[in-house]
């Protein structure tokens, strides 16, 4: 009965979703106030449906129902109950449902909250938002039914893919699908004052707490993903450059632009059609990337639930909401005034150039992820690998940082160059000093490798000039949130610098007893045996670590070799232990003739940067969304008069 | 901004489109080609593996008429599969040598009796040398080569029957 009744509110979401749909666009062409009030409570419904009909599925999930499909081939009666939980979203339907309800919950909560935007506007952003949401209740219902049910009833199920068994990995996809969805809520507001034309700072500081909100969520994903891919796969690596990290990667890059752009337009009204673009290709991306990672046509260590058909059902989606978005955008902008001008030495222009080489950067990830399709199209088979990306992509990283220290010291409208030279001294002096430091210290590294410590240095010291002799209490949140954010980016790339010019690997025939040397560390093998877990079983070794005297205090790791019953698959479980300079990383590989085992060890001096970098910029654009919902609160009152 | 550079996104978006879509109508191709289609053989001398059958050199295979390169294994069974097809482009006029892959002798005079014997000369590659030498990832495959020892075309997998007038074709077109 729960499968029925999931189905059934589906369905009625499905036809609220067309209902909203119907009476946001005849009710703003025939201008019937009855049918646009009622517009506002259709879409918070239909966002209930949503989350009902998705609470159901992981309901059954939970309850472990071998009568449903899905369920009896994504689960396993003997599976922990965090992963029954995460089993409902880790598989194309479950995560499609999650999709939906969440891109539903978002069109509830702009039904709920929004009270900035004009009514025409928020009318045909909430038609907007329905649009899309029929597209993926069509999906759902026709091609991928998440409560089909299995008769006869399996006995039990097949489990959920081992390498998705990891508490991280369980609230990964949720966490990226609040960011990529939530992006959508951009694209619907873009797509409404295109079609009522009001596009200006009301609508830009309207849109802007969605954008923060859906780039929060989207940076903890791809800080925790890039965190799950270092210690599940075992590769030591933190970045791969997989067409799916870039599905995730390209949509943050295009919401970064956004971010900013959008302070442009809320403060000076300026750049109004590059805004409304960005909005677009914000959405586009993470379409692009969903179409990516489902329809097969890129080949990808994290690829799942690929299936061809999926993909055109997707790619129909695509052409429909992107290029019905884009040929509005070609119809309507030209006749959106073009907002205030300024000069180019001034908080705009920084924040122009920031968009700029955001863009040559999404350009650079976008080409490489699609430039193997191309090359098949022309009769080539290729793979394009972290040597072009790093290659390509790294140097105007470096120059969008170096682009963050000047930016936020420039005032609005125009600034004075000398002034400017003076405020930047101490960052850029903090700078130089570092790359001598670092050259001096550390000879021969990477030329990217030591202007990224250096800029990480310089940026550091910036970070901290907006607030630097201000009143704490009298500083805006939204300031805080900036510094934070800004911060966390040097934090992050000293972390990359460091880890790409420092890190010292080794690969060694392990004899129990012998010692082994990867960077300060003395690594000794002491033996290898089994394990036992609650689903699976394991050899793991014995490895004790220590740095300096012989005799000084030891670190003990387990890294182990897996081997998972249902589905059958062995994975590596990396041993990792976290100093304040940096990680040891162990690997266990298989045992030779000899009896010797591969070990795979990793010295990676400050790596931890990266990740707590991560955070910092989310915890940064939590803190301006605080910031920026807090002021707009105090402005709530008139609106709601005016409604 | 200039009226027409607004569709320009559009355009763009338009390519993107077409570009992915083709690949979702022709899907991607997961066969491992031959670098080496159009490019002379290696230099190589293979001993013979079946009593009174020569083995094969680079040599044999450039007397200025153009043949079939077979890979085979007795172990492999794809290869029994396309057995009669090979009788049946010896019977055409086609002069068939082998390469027998992680082989013994016993096995391949064994195979040859029980399912046919369309080869001239058979050499022994038992390190695989000469299979990964002219770009084959499996067996069966079969290469047609024209009279100066280059590599013209490459047939991956077993050879169906439809597939031998096109192997035909392609020995006629490889004077």
């Amino acid at each position: 009965m729960i499968a029925e009744a999931g189905l059934a509110a589906l369905w009625f979401a499905a036809a609220l979703a067309l209902l909203q749909l119907a009476m946001a666009g005849l009710g703003l062409w025939l201008k019937q106030d009855e049918l646009i009030a009622a517009v506002r409570p259709v879409a918070i419904v239909q966002g209930l449906l949503a989350a009902l009909s998705f609470g159901l599925l992981v309901t059954l999930f939970l309850q472990s129902d071998m009568s449903v499909l899905l369920v009896a081939t994504n689960s396993h009666s003997a599976k922990p109950l965090l992963y029954k939980f995460a089993g409902a979203w880790g598989n194309h339907e479950g995560s499609m449902l999650l999709w939906v309800t969440v891109l539903a919950l978002a069109g509830a909560a702009i039904g709920l909250i929004e009270r900035k935007l004009d009514r025409a506007t928020l009318t045909a952003t909430l038609g907007a938002q329905a649009f899309i949401a029929i597209g993926f209740y069509a999906f759902l219902l026709t091609a991928s039914n998440p409560f089909a049910r299995l008769s006869p009833a399996a006995a039990d199920g097949m489990g959920l893919n081992p390498l998705l068994q990891d508490p991280g990995l369980a609230f990964h996809p949720p966490t990226l699908y609040f960011g990529y969805v939530g992006l959508s809520i951009a694209f619907s507001f873009a797509v409404g004052a295109m079609v009522t034309r009001e596009v200006g700072p009301v609508f830009a500081r309207a849109m802007r707490p969605w954008v923060l909100a859906a780039w929060v969520f989207l940076t903890i994903g791809i800080t925790a993903g890039s965190y799950w891919a270092y210690y599940e796969l075992g590769w030591g690596g933190w970045w791969f450059w997989d067409p799916v990290e870039n599905a995730s990667l390209m949509p943050w890059l295009a919401a970064t632009a956004l971010l900013h752009s959008v302070n442009v337009l809320a403060a000076r009204d300026g750049l109004r059609a590059w805004t409304l673009m960005l909005a677009v290709v914000v959405f586009s991306m993470s379409m692009v990337g969903t179409f990516l990672v489902r329809s097969g046509i890129l080949t990808s260590v994290h690829a799942f639930a690929v299936d061809p058909t999926r993909g055109s059902f997707i790619l129909v989606l695509l052409a429909i909401y992107i290029g019905g978005a884009l040929v509005l955008y070609g119809a309507r902008v030209g006749r959106v005034k073009a907002g205030q001008g300024f000069d180019l030495l001034s908080r705009e222009g920084g924040l122009v150039l920031n968009n700029l080489l955001l863009s040559v950067i999404l350009g650079i990830v976008l080409i490489g992820t699609l430039y193997p399709i191309l090359a098949q199209a022309m009769g080539q088979q290729l793979s394009v690998g972290p040597p072009f990306f790093n290659k390509a992509a790294g140097p105007i990283a470096l120059a969008l940082v170096a682009a963050m220290m000047v930016g936020p010291l420039l005032k609005w409208r125009r600034d004075d160059a000398n002034a400017l030279l003076g405020k930047i001294t101490v960052p850029v002096a903090v700078s130089a000093v570092t790359m001598a430091l670092t050259f001096v210290i550390a000879g021969s590294i990477g030329w990217m490798e030591l202007v990224g410590l250096g800029l990480a240095a310089g940026l550091a010291v910036a970070s901290f000039a907006p607030v630097w002799k201000r009143n704490p209490l009298r500083t805006p949140m939204f300031t805080w949130g900036m510094m934070v954010a800004h911060f966390g980016v040097a934090v992050s790339l000293a972390g990359m610098a460091a880890d790409s010019a420092f890190t010292s690997e080794r690969l060694v025939a392990a004899r129990y007893g012998q010692p082994y040397y990867v960077g300060p560390y003395r690594v000794v093998l002491n033996g290898v045996a089994p394990t036992i877990g609650e689903n699976w079983s394991a050899v793991e070794g014995r490895v004790t670590a220590s740095r300096g005297p012989v005799d000084g205090p030891m670190i003990l790791l387990r890294p182990q070799r897996r081997f998972y019953s249902s589905p059958p698959t062995d994975t590596a479980e990396a041993a990792i232990a976290t100093r304040v300079d940096g990680q040891l990383y162990a690997v266990l590989g298989t045992q030779d003739a000899e009896g010797r085992w591969q070990l795979r060890l990793w010295w990676k001096p400050f790596v931890t940067l990266i990740w707590f970098g991560g955070g910092l910029i989310a915890l940064g654009g939590a803190l301006s969304l605080i910031g920026r919902v807090r002021r707009a609160r105090r402005n709530v009152k008139r609106w709601e008069e005016a409604w | 901004m200039t009226r027409w550079k607004l569709w320009l996104p559009l355009i763009a978006f338009m390519a993107l489109l077409g570009l992915v879509g083709s690949r979702l109508i022709v899907p991607p191709d997961t066969q491992v080609k031959s670098a080496l289609v159009g490019k002379p053989l290696p230099e190589f001398a293979l001993p013979g593996i079946v009593q009174g059958k020569p083995g094969l050199t680079r040599a044999d295979l450039a007397t200025g008429k153009p043949r079939l390169l077979n890979v085979f294994a007795s172990w492999c069974v794809p290869c029994i599969a396309e057995a009669p097809q090979l009788m049946k482009l010896k019977a055409a006029g086609a002069q068939i040598d082998a390469v027998a892959i992680r082989d013994t002798p016993e096995a391949v005079t064994a195979f040859l009796s029980r399912h046919g014997d369309p080869y001239t000369r058979i050499g022994d590659d038992a390190q695989r040398v000469v299979q990964i030498g002219i770009g084959s990832s499996g067996v069966p495959e079969t290469f047609v080569i024209d009279g100066q020892g280059r590599i013209a075309a490459q047939h991956i997998g077993d050879i169906r029957d439809d597939d031998v007038p096109k192997l035909l074709a392609a020995l006629a077109a490889a004077k």
